[in-house]
C-alpha cells in the first residue's frame, strides 16, 4: 500500500525488511484510526452539555488488563517477527568470495575491487544475483554506508573493519549516500554502485581492473561527479 | 527546612526582601519557577528561528535566507553547510536543554512540587537559586559560542566522536569547547535541581498527602527527578572527556590514540535515553493533571498511570541501544535491545488508554489548556507509534539516519513535550502570575500550532520513508531524493506559519501578564492543593496553617458531593454534612 514512498527494492533481504515495514504500518495504522476514532468520538458525545454529570469511575480493572496484555502480546509478535531477519542482515552474512573493500574517509568513498588493488573514489561495481561482502572502515570520522534501493544501512568506524553484505537481483546504477553526518562535505558525499550482469562485470574487471589500467581508474573518478559537486565553503580545510 | 520552623518564619516575612533578593538572586520556588519559564520561553525564540534558517535551507538550498544577509555578510544571508551544520546543531541543543529542560522540569517541577504536595518551599531553598543560577550560566556559556572564531559546534546535538573530538574534522574549535562546558555546568545545575525535588517530595508533604494520594503531575516530576539524578551526571562526565579529548590530548574516543568513538554512543545514549523520558514524563503528568478537571472525571486507573510511569523510567535505561543498532555495536545486543523497546512501548500504550478512559463518560470543557491537553495525547499516540517502526531491527536499518526519524522525534517532542508545556502554561498562568491568559487568543494559539504542526511534520515521515537523510545541506545534491523536493517546500511553509502563529502566544502572555483578567483563587474548580493558595501564593505559600489532605487528587463529580469537584484539603466532615 505504501509502496509508492518506499525507493524499489532490488536486494534480496530488502523484502524481508518492506515485508516487516509494511506490517507495521498496518499494525500501527489500524490502532491509530481506532484511538482517533475513539477520541473523536468521546470529544463528541461527552461534550459539555448542561444537565449531565460526569461518570464517576476511578478506571476498571478488566479493560486495563486487556488493553495491557493486547499490545504486549503485538509486540512480542512482533519482536519474533524481526529476528529471524535481523539475524540473516547483520548476524549470518553467507558465504561469499567477492569481497569488496570499502575504506570512508571526509568525504568520499574508496573502493576497492576483489583482486585489485586500484582505489576507486566514490564508484563500486559488482555482479548481480551475487553475494557481496564489504569490509567497511573508516579513515577519520564515522560515516554511514546507505544504498536505499538495498535496504542495506551501516555506520564505517575508524579503527573497526565492519562486515556489511548484500546482493542485488536487479542490474542499474544505484546513488551510495553516506547517512552519518560526517563534517561540512557530508552533504553530497555519495558514490554509485553499478550493479552489472555476470558477463559484464567480467567484461568491466578485465578492462578496468588490470593493474596497468591506471588512467581508466582516473577518468571513473572523473566520470563519479563527485569531487566537482565538493562543498568547498567549509572553514575547515587548512 | 522544617515545616513549623518555615512557619515561624512568616510572621516578619515580607518587610526585608528587597527588589535584588525578590526578583533576582530569589529562593522563592515560584519565582525560580517564572525565571526557569521566562529562560526557557527567551531561548525558544532562538532555537524557533534556528529551525527556521534550517527549513530554509531544505526548501530552496543556497538562496539567501531573509533577514541572515545582517548576520552573515560574506555570503550575503546564504548558508554554508558548515554554518547550516552549525544550526541544526544549535537548534536542537538550545530546544532541548534549554527549552525543554527549563521550561518542563525546572518551571513546573520549581511552580508545582511545593505547592501541590502543601510545602511552604523546597527542602533547599539557596541551592534551589543556585540550580537557576547555574543552568542560567550555563545558557550565557552556550550563547557566547556563536560568537567564537569557526562558529558554534556543528557535530549534531548528539556530537558523534571522532567528528566532534578533533577540532580538524569539523573546522569547529572554540565552539565545541563551550558546547562540552556549557552543558558540563548544566548538568550541575540540574543535579542540584533534582535532589531539591527528591528530598522535598520525600520529605515535605503536608499531613495526609500519602504518596498515592499525589497529583500524578508530581509523580511524573518526581521520576524524572530520578532520572536527571542518575542519567545527567553520565552526561556530564561524557561532555568532559570529550573536552579533555579536545583540548588535553587525551584519548578517549579518537581510535588515532587507542580511544573507542562508540564509546561515546554507548555513554550519550545512555544518557540519552533516560532524557527523552526526562522530556515527555512532565508533559505526561501535565496531561494527566488537565484532563481530570476539564472532564469532571477521576482520572481513569490512577495506580496504573503511576507505576507505568516508573516502568518507563525503569526501562529506559536499557533501551539506549535502539539508537546504535547499525552503529557496530555487537549484532546480538541490538536484538536484546528491540525486546527492551518493544517491552517499553507498552506502559506507554496503557497510559494512552487510560487518558482515553479518563475522556469516557466525562463533562467535557473544552477550555484551552484542555485543547493542548488533547493535542498532546493525539500527538503522543503518532509519536508513540512511529517509534514501533524503529524498535524492529530490519526496519531501523532502513529509517534510521531518515527524515522518518526527525519526524519520530518532533511529534514526542513537539507535539508531546511542547504540546504539554503550552497546556501547562494555560493551566497554571493564572495562578503564577495572578491574571487569565485571554482565551480567544488561546484557541487561535492552539489550533494554529495543531494544523501547522502537522503540516510541518507529518510530511517528513513521507520523505524519510522516501530515504532522506537527516542532517544534509542540499537534498538536490541526490538524483534519489529530487522528485520529492516539493514537499520540502511544503514543510518549510508549515513551519513558517507556525512560527508565526506563536506570536499570538507571545501577545497573549505578556498582554495578561499586566492587562489580564484577575484571576481567582480556583478558576478551574480544580481540586489539588495549589488551588487553596491565593493567585498568585505569597511568599511561604499559605498562611499560618498548612492545607491537610483528605484524598487523592481526582475527586470529581463524586455522586455523594454537592460540588462536582472535591478539593484534597476539604475536610470530610463538611462534604459529610452535606450528605443526607
Amino acid at each position: 500500500m505504501l509502496d509508492w514512498w518506499l525507493p524499489e527494492n532490488v536486494s534480496t533481504y530488502g523484502r524481508d525488511i518492506d515485508w516487516l515495514f509494511h506490517l507495521i504500518y498496518a499494525i500501527t495504522g489500524v490502532t491509530f484510526i481506532l484511538v482517533a476514532v475513539a477520541l473523536i468520538a468521546f470529544l463528541i458525545m461527552y461534550r459539555d452539555r448542561p444537565g449531565r454529570r460526569a461518570r464517576y469511575t476511578h478506571g476498571n480493572t478488566t479493560l486495563e488488563i486487556v488493553w495491557t496484555i493486547v499490545p504486549a502480546l503485538i509486540l512480542v509478535v512482533l519482536t519474533a517477527l524481526s529476528a529471524p531477519a535481523w539475524s540473516k542482515i547483520k548476524m549470518s552474512a553467507p558465504p561469499s568470495d567477492f569481497v569488496v573493500q570499502v575504506h570512508a574517509k571526509q568525504f568520499n568513498w574508496q573502493v576497492k575491487h576483489p583482486n585489485s588493488e586500484k582505489v576507486f573514489l566514490d564508484e563500486m561495481h559488482v555482479p548481480v544475483n551475487k553475494v557481496v561482502h564489504v569490509n567497511l572502515t573508516s579513515q577519520d570520522v564515522i560515516h554511514s554506508f546507505f544504498v536505499p534501493q538495498f535496504r542495506i544501512k551501516q555506520d564505517a568506524v575508524p579503527g573497526r573493519s565492519i562486515l556489511a553484505w548484500f546482493e542485488v537481483t536487479k542490474p542499474g546504477k544505484y546513488e551510495w549516500p553516506c547517512a552519518e553526518l560526517c563534517g561540512f562535505g557530508h552533504s553530497g558525499m555519495r558514490g554509485w554502485i553499478y550493479v552489472h550482469s555476470a558477463e559484464d562485470y567480467k567484461k568491466w574487471a578485465a578492462e578496468n581492473l588490470r593493474a596497468d589500467a591506471n588512467p581508466a581508474a582516473d577518468t571513473k573518478v572523473a566520470d563519479a561527479g563527485k569531487p566537482a559537486e565538493q562543498p568547498t565553503g567549509g572553514k575547515a580545510k587548512k | 527546612m522544617s515545616a513549623h520552623a518555615a512557619t515561624a518564619h512568616t510572621a516578619h516575612e515580607h518587610h526585608d526582601t528587597g527588589f535584588v533578593r525578590t526578583y533576582v538572586f530569589s529562593t522563592d520556588h515560584k519565582m525560580i519557577a517564572r525565571q526557569f519559564l521566562f529562560m526557557g520561553l527567551l531561548m525558544m525564540v532562538l532555537g524557533g528561528l534556528l529551525a527556521l534558517i534550517v527549513r530554509w535551507q531544505l526548501a530552496w538550498p543556497e538562496t539567501a535566507v531573509p533577514g541572515l544577509g545582517m548576520i552573515l555578510k560574506e555570503t550575503g544571508g546564504i548558508l554554508e553547510p558548515s554554518t547550516y551544520n552549525m544550526a541544526f546543531t544549535m537548534h536542537a541543543t538550545i530546544m532541548i536543554f534549554f527549552v525543554i529542560m527549563p521550561i518542563l522540569a525546572g518551571a513546573f517541577g520549581n511552580f508545582c512540587i511545593p505547592l501541590m504536595i502543601g510545602a511552604r518551599d523546597m527542602a533547599f531553598p539557596t541551592l534551589n537559586m543556585l540550580s537557576f543560577w547555574v543552568t542560567f550560566s550555563a545558557g550565557i556559556i552556550m550563547l557566547c559560542g556563536f560568537f567564537v572564531e569557526g562558529g558554534h559546534a556543528a557535530a549534531g546535538w548528539t556530537s558523534y566522536a571522532p567528528l566532534s573530538a578533533v577540532p580538524q574534522f569539523t573546522g569547529v574549535n572554540w565552539g565545541q569547547n563551550l558546547w562540552c562546558i556549557s552543558l558540563f555546568v548544566m548538568g550541575i545545575g540540574s543535579m542540584m535541581g533534582s535532589i531539591n525535588y527528591i528530598t522535598t517530595i520525600i520529605n515535605m508533604r503536608a499531613p495526609g498527602m500519602t504518596l498515592f494520594r499525589m497529583p500524578l503531575v508530581v509523580w511524573s516530576l518526581f521520576i524524572t527527578a530520578i532520572l536527571l539524578l542518575l542519567a545527567l551526571p553520565v552526561l556530564t562526565s561524557a561532555v568532559a572527556m570529550l573536552l579533555f579529548d579536545r583540548t588535553l590530548g587525551t584519548s578517549w574516543f579518537a581510535p588515532s590514540g587507542g580511544g573507542e568513538p562508540l564509546l561515546w554512543q554507548h555513554l550519550f545514549w545512555y544518557f540519552g535515553h533516560p532524557e527523552v523520558y526526562i522530556l515527555i514524563l512532565p508533559a505526561m503528568g501535565i496531561a494527566s493533571e488537565i484532563l481530570p478537571v476539564f472532564s469532571r472525571k477521576p482520572i481513569f486507573g490512577y495506580h496504573a498511570m503511576a507505576f507505568s510511569m516508573i516502568a518507563i523510567a525503569f526501562l529506559s535505561w536499557i533501551v539506549y541501544g535502539h539508537h546504535m543498532f547499525v552503529s557496530g555495536m555487537s549484532p546480538s545486543l541490538g536484538m536484546a535491545f528491540t525486546v527492551t523497546t518493544m517491552i517499553i512501548a507498552v506502559p506507554s500504550a496503557i497510559k494512552t488508554f487510560n487518558w482515553l478512559g479518563t475522556l469516557w463518560g466525562g463533562r467535557l470543557q473544552f477550555k484551552v489548556p484542555m485543547l493542548f491537553a488533547v493535542g498532546f495525547v493525539s500527538m503522543f499516540v503518532i509519536g508513540g507509534l512511529s517509534g514501533i517502526f524503529m524498535a524492529s531491527t530490519p526496519v531501523d536499518i532502513y529509517i534510521q539516519d531518515t527524515y522518518f526519524i526527525v519526524a519520530h522525534i518532533h511529534y514526542v517532542v513537539f507535539g508531546g513535550s511542547i504540546f504539554g508545556a503550552f497546556a501547562g502554561i494555560y493551566f497554571w498562568f493564572p495562578k503564577m502570575f495572578g491574571r487569565m491568559l485571554n482565551p480567544a487568543l488561546g484557541h487561535v494559539h492552539f489550533w494554529g500550532t495543531l494544523i501547522f504542526f502537522n503540516w510541518v511534520f507529518f510530511p517528513m515521515h513521507i520523505i524519510g520513508v522516501g530515504g532522506q537523510m537527516r542532517r544534509i545541506y542540499n537534498p538536490m545534491q541526490y538524483e534519489f531524493l529530487q522528485h520529492q523536493q516539493h514537499w520540502n517546500v511544503f514543510m518549510t511553509y508549515g513551519a513558517m506559519l507556525l512560527g508565526l502563529v506563536q506570536i499570538v502566544f507571545v501577545v497573549n502572555f505578556f498582554w495578561s501578564l499586566f492587562a489580564g483578567k484577575k484571576a481567582p483563587v480556583n478558576p478551574w474548580n480544580s481540586n489539588t492543593l495549589e488551588w487553596t493558595a491565593p493567585s498568585p501564593p505569597p511568599h511561604l505559600n499559605w498562611g499560618p496553617r498548612l492545607p491537610t489532605v483528605y484524598r487523592g487528587p481526582y475527586e470529581y463529580s463524586d455522586p455523594d458531593a454537592r460540588e462536582d469537584f472535591l478539593p484534597q484539603s476539604q475536610a470530610p466532615a463538611v462534604a459529610g454534612a452535606r450528605r443526607h
